[in-house]
This record gives structure tokens, sequence and C-alpha cells, in this order.
């Protein structure tokens, strides 16, 4: 029980003399996080839009397999990156390894499929006279997708917060692609990694504990947006 | 309905196959142990042979020497393996540990690329060639994760002369406020990595980034020989007397935690300083390369 005590407590500590190198931390790892599900959310919501609403052979496939990638684990999304963008790599000439943008384009892999699945489900959702009575009303295609995104936010707004809450809560791509580095690299969660591999069990769980509350904030902020919008 | 009854059925099955897999064997220890002991290729070596000697099994969670210490200290192993002997001895002057046995040591040595911009080649004072590593501005990657090989790397630092930043954390550990700190170069800006990892992980680090790191030698030569693809990085200073790297091996006081296995951990100790463990210790090469240099018996063939 001290345990927990001790740990909250130096979350407090941490939290009120406003630790530079933690202020750090959770800078990098929110926009890491946000940048990554931006971009997602840009592939993801259009790409699952056109598999829900079109027609065509082996769409079962597609969705089996986008279910399959969001148990993707995420060493194995870290080694294929790092395979491409290591200094041997294809790419490696760009010096991605080690960066923040390695992080990025692992985490955007690791969650196009949440954001696309959960679209397609969304979308599926929609009764069908929604799009024949827009038709009908002599709305055109992109009319008719709005009126069908419209519908479906409630659904789409959710896939983009669980999309959130993967990329800020995973540690293997951070760790593999970004290394942990100091002030460079170093997030929220292989932060918490390397204070338990120091033995610093109780600065481990006061960054869990600012971890949670951030994470709280975000899931409140993205809700209230969600709220507002229904009519 | 009745596709998710045969579901339910399966995954009950993969369950009880899982969770009935059980722990059959009981002369099995838990050792926490430096990553520069597994990484080197060592353990993959000494432990086998262990085995048929003694039979003795051991589960090995490998961290940094503060871990590792840490690990014993919380009675979470039975044994640790570690090399920082000052904070090996207050181990077990504390009570944690009943003995401290050396074991054997190797050296440190300071790495770097090919093109060596900071210019230490051929550098036997250690210190200096850290201060022209910071003074030419070179990338050096820190382990930064409170291991031995950091515990050292702090050391050479404050010796350079080099204005050190200390960065202090205040924790609380039981009820009582602490600080904890870490030196590192002062205006070392985006040269100076701290990247919290593990010996072999800090090592492809540097690879990539074609930078300077202060490595064991067993694991440096084991990712440059041992390997596929061998690191593009090559020793630069080495021999200095501050650069010795000891480990030692202690069993976990079981007054202190009646759980331990003592006598499967105090058995152990005393096979590693046996002959046998200490020639299988002599004998470890990689490429023709002793990465360990046994210390119990140091004239041991």
């Amino acid at each position: 029980m001290d345990f927990f005590v001790d740990s909250f407590l130096s979350s407090l500590i941490l939290i009120r003399t406003v630790d530079p190198a933690l202020l750090n931390i959770v800078y990098v790892s929110l926009k890491v996080s946000l940048l990554s599900t931006l971009i997602a959310g840009a592939v993801g919501i259009p790409f699952g839009f056109v598999v829900a609403v079109t027609e065509f052979a082996g769409k079962r496939a597609v969705i089996t397999l986008l279910n399959t990638l969001l148990a993707l684990p995420t060493v194995v999304i870290g080694l294929f990156v790092y395979m491409f963008i290591s200094r041997r790599g294809i790419f490696g000439v760009f010096d991605l390894l080690y960066t923040q943008k390695a992080m990025i384009i692992g985490q955007v892999i690791l969650i196009v499929p949440v954001v696309t699945t959960f679209t397609i489900t969304a979308i599926s959702r929609i009764d069908t006279r929604y799009r024949r009575t827009a038709m009908t009303l002599g709305a055109d295609r992109i009319q008719t997708a709005m009126v069908i995104l419209r519908e479906a936010r409630f659904g789409i707004v959710a896939s983009v917060v669980a999309a959130f809450g993967r990329v800020i809560s995973e540690v293997g791509i951070s760790m593999m692609l970004g290394g942990n580095a100091k002030g460079f690299t170093r997030t929220m969660t292989t932060a918490m990694a390397l204070e338990y591999d120091k033995g610093e069990f109780v600065l481990a769980v006061a960054l869990g504990i600012i971890l949670m509350s951030i994470s709280l904030v975000m899931n409140i902020l993205l809700n209230y947006f969600q709220g507002r919008t229904a009519v | 309905m009745k596709k998710f009854c045969i579901g339910l059925v399966i995954l009950g099955c993969l369950m009880f196959g899982i969770t009935s897999g059980g722990f059959a064997a009981d002369k099995v220890i838990k050792m926490s142990t430096t990553t520069s002991t597994l990484a080197s290729g060592l353990l993959d070596i000494l432990l086998p042979e262990l085995k048929k000697d003694t039979g003795i099994e051991i589960k090995v969670l490998a961290k940094g020497t503060g871990a590792a210490i840490r690990d014993g200290m919380d009675g979470n192993v039975d044994v640790i393996f570690v090399h920082a002997l000052e904070r090996e001895k207050e181990f077990v002057e504390k009570g944690y540990g009943t003995k401290r046995y050396a074991v054997m040591h190797n050296d440190f040595i300071v790495v770097g690329p090919k093109e060596d911009p900071a210019g230490i080649k051929g550098m036997t004072d250690a210190a200096e060639a850290l201060k022209k590593i910071a003074l030419s501005g070179s990338t050096f990657i820190s382990r930064g994760d409170d291991s031995g090989t950091h515990t050292k790397e702090q050391e050479l630092w404050e010796t350079t002369g080099i204005p050190m930043n200390k960065e202090t954390r205040t924790i609380v550990l039981e009820g009582k406020e602490l600080k904890v700190s870490f030196f590192s170069p002062q205006d070392s800006g985006r040269w100076y990595v701290s990247i919290g990892q593990g010996m072999g992980k800090t090592l492809t680090f540097a690879d990539e980034k074609q930078a300077y790191t202060l490595a064991d030698r067993g694991t440096y030569v084991n990712y440059k020989l041992g390997r596929a693809v061998p690191l593009d990085l090559e020793i630069f200073c080495e021999g200095d007397s501050r650069l010795a790297n000891p480990y030692g091996v202690i069993p976990v006081n079981p007054k202190k935690f009646p759980h331990v296995r003592y006598d499967l951990a105090e058995q152990f100790a005393q096979w590693l300083i046996s002959p046998r463990g200490q020639s299988v210790i002599k004998n470890y090469q990689v490429l023709g390369q002793t990465l360990f240099f046994p210390d119990a018996i140091p004239g041991i063939k």
C-alpha cells in the first residue's frame, strides 16, 4: 500500500515542480500520437467509407484482412518498418530511424485498420433508405456521401478516439522506431518502460498516473465534441 | 448460436491447453543479471553446462545493473550477477546478499564510426577521449539507464573536467522524500543522446547514427563478429585502468527473504567460481576473441 502512496505523492511532486524533462516527454507523446491519429483518420475514414458503400468482389476478404490487421502486434510493425528505414534498408538514406517521423509511420500503420474497420461498421449500420432518399431528392454523389457520413458520425468519432487511445498507450513501436532518446523520442510509455528497467518503480507509476490523467482529459474533450454534434 | 457454441468450446480447449502446461522442473532459480552477460552470448554457453553438471536451471531476467540489484533488494530473484563493484558491496553490507563472489572481468571500450570525427584513435586516457568527443560535438550515445556501464560513463565524464549538468528528481520512497540525480555533460544539446536502453540496443543505435559510445568489450565483440551483419563501429580507446569492468555473483540472503532458493543459488555461485565454471568462461570465444577473463582462478586453462 505504501508503494502506491509513494508513487502518488511522487507524481504530485513531478506535476507541482513542472519538471521540464517530464513536460518534454508529455509533449512528444501528445505530438506524435495526435499527428498519427490525424493522418490515420485522413486515410482510414475515406477508405472505410469506400469499402462500406461499394460492392465489389472480395469485399469480405478485405474486411477479414482488416480485422486481422487489428491484432497486428506493435513489435511486428516495428520490425518491418525498421527493416525499411534502417541505415542498411531501402530508405536508409533518409535517416528516419530513431526520429519522431519513424514513430508516426509505425503508428499510422498500426491504427489505419482501427479507423477503417470502425468506419465500415458505423456506415454499414446506417439504413440504406437514407442513401436512397438523398438520391431521390436529387443529391449528387458527394452530397449523398456527406449525408451518410453525417449519420455515421458517432461511430466515426469513436474510431478516432479508439485509434488515439491505441497510439498514446503503445510502447513497442515507440521503443523500436523512436529509440527512447531523451528529449527527442522519449514518450510517456517508453519512459515508464525505462524507469521499470532501472528499478525506479515509483517514478514509473508516477508517470503512469500522469498518462492516465492525460488520456482521461483527451477522452472527455473528444466526448464533448461528439456530444455537441448530436442533434 | 451453434457457431457461437462451437467457438466457445474451441476457446475453452485452447485456454485449458495453455494453463495445463505447468512447471515440471523443480531445480529452477531466478537470476537478475545485466544485459551484457546475455547480449555477449556468455549465458548461452554457461547455462547448458551448468545444467549438465548440477541439474540447475536458471530463469534469466536481463536488465540494467540498477534494476538487477533492485530485484535482489525486493526479493524477486534468488541470485544476482552484475557489474558495479561499489553497489554490489553495499548490497551485501546492507544484508540483502550473503556474499559477493568475484567471477570474471572484461573491460569497457570507447567505440565510434570509422571516420573518427573527434580524432580519438589510439588514445588510452578514456576521460581525455570523452572530452575530445564533447569538444568536437560528435554524437555520443549514452546508456542512460542506471546500469553498470552508465555508472561508469558518469564517473568518466566527471573526471573530464567538463561542466556537468545535474538532473535531480524528487521521489517519495517509504514516506520520505528522496533525490535521484543523473549527470550528463553541460551544453550537450544535440550531440549527447541518452536512450535508456541495454548495451546491445545502444550499440545498434550508435551504429545507425554513426556515433560514439562506451561499451563493454563482450557485447561489442559479439555484435561486431558474432552477427551476420557486423557493427560498423571501431574501437578507438582501450586499456585505461579506469575502464576495468569486474563481474560478481551474489546469492540473495535467505535471512531477509525466506522464500529464496538459497541452496541452489549458492550452488550456482560455487559452480561459477569452480575450475569447471571458470574454464567455461575462459574458453568462451567469439571468432578467436576471449570476452571474459576469470577472476576466481585467473590461471585456469
